[in-house]
């Protein structure tokens, strides 16, 4: 799994107490974007056969935003592999550096290390709220999930807010 | 566990094939156009509100809280994303130790 948002949930499903199936939907679900960016990405990348399938691992926010931005096509190939593989290699370092560091750290809390993830993924979604819809949508989301919460067992509360947004969006 | 992880993985991988495999008329369908992009903005505020204020099912107001207000204003000052998450930590990490 390389696509941030989905790997991050898929931990706090799991880091507080829900089940690991409760968290593989949140993340399939988070990771249903990058199929629009393959969409985007198809016709500028062509990429073919082993190609395609090495691409397709690198279809995430950054990487399509990087290609996008070109107009060249042939600079919007380099930017979407320059950026990938950049991306890949150091993500996953660092994703082991931190799995090493745990045994480091005897108490993530006295480093404040339990308020990092709603940070990042207040990071993560701050860049898709630019209109007035979206910011609507997010707070009645967060809301929602925060008053079932104690009703429904841990990473429920994120299928039930997936659900009312594909309700919500698809009728009306 | 590993289970779960291989599969979510999976469906991860399958996702951004599909998008650059399948037809373009399947995927710009207006009705998908216009919901797959909530999707994230949905998930990602409940998993904001549910990691701030609870600790496994019950709903807790502690130190978190008052890093999420920091984070707020980081994000509003347009701060990249590893300063957003060090603000939200170290206001965490002082916190506790007054």
């Amino acid at each position: 799994m390389f696509t941030g948002a989905s790997q991050f949930a898929l931990v706090g499903v799991v880091g507080g107490g829900g089940s690991v199936w409760a968290g593989a939907v949140a993340a399939a679900l988070l990771g249903s974007r990058n199929a629009l960016y393959g969409l985007r990405l198809s016709s500028l990348l062509e990429a073919r056969g082993v190609r395609r399938l090495l691409a397709a691992q690198f279809v995430i926010d950054e990487t399509t935003a990087m290609a996008i931005a070109r107009e060249d096509p042939s600079l919007s190939k380099f930017a979407f592999w320059a950026t990938g593989g950049a991306l890949f290699v150091l993500w996953n370092l660092g994703t082991l550096a931190g799995a090493l560091a745990t045994h480091a750290i005897a108490n993530p809390k006295v480093f404040g290390l339990d308020a990092a993830p709603p940070a990042a993924f207040l990071a993560l979604l701050a860049p898709r709220l630019r209109a007035r819809e979206p910011m609507a949508i997010a707070i009645a989301a967060a809301l929602v999930a925060v008053v079932v919460l104690p009703f429904v067992p841990a990473g429920v509360p994120l299928l039930i807010v997936a659900l009312l947004v594909a309700v919500y969006g698809l009728t009306r | 566990m590993w289970a779960g992880v291989l599969i979510a993985s999976a469906a991860c991988y399958a996702l951004k094939l599909a998008g650059l495999s399948l037809p373009q008329s399947w995927l710009s369908a207006p009705r998908i156009q216009r919901v797959v992009p909530l999707i994230p903005v949905a998930l990602l505020a409940a998993l904001v509100g549910t990691q701030t204020f609870s600790t496994g099912q019950h709903l807790v107001l502690d130190v978190r809280a008052a890093a999420l207000v920091v984070s707020i204003g980081a994000v509003l000052l347009r701060a990249p994303f590893l300063v957003v998450v060090a603000a939200a930590a170290a206001t965490a990490a002082l916190l506790r130790l007054v």
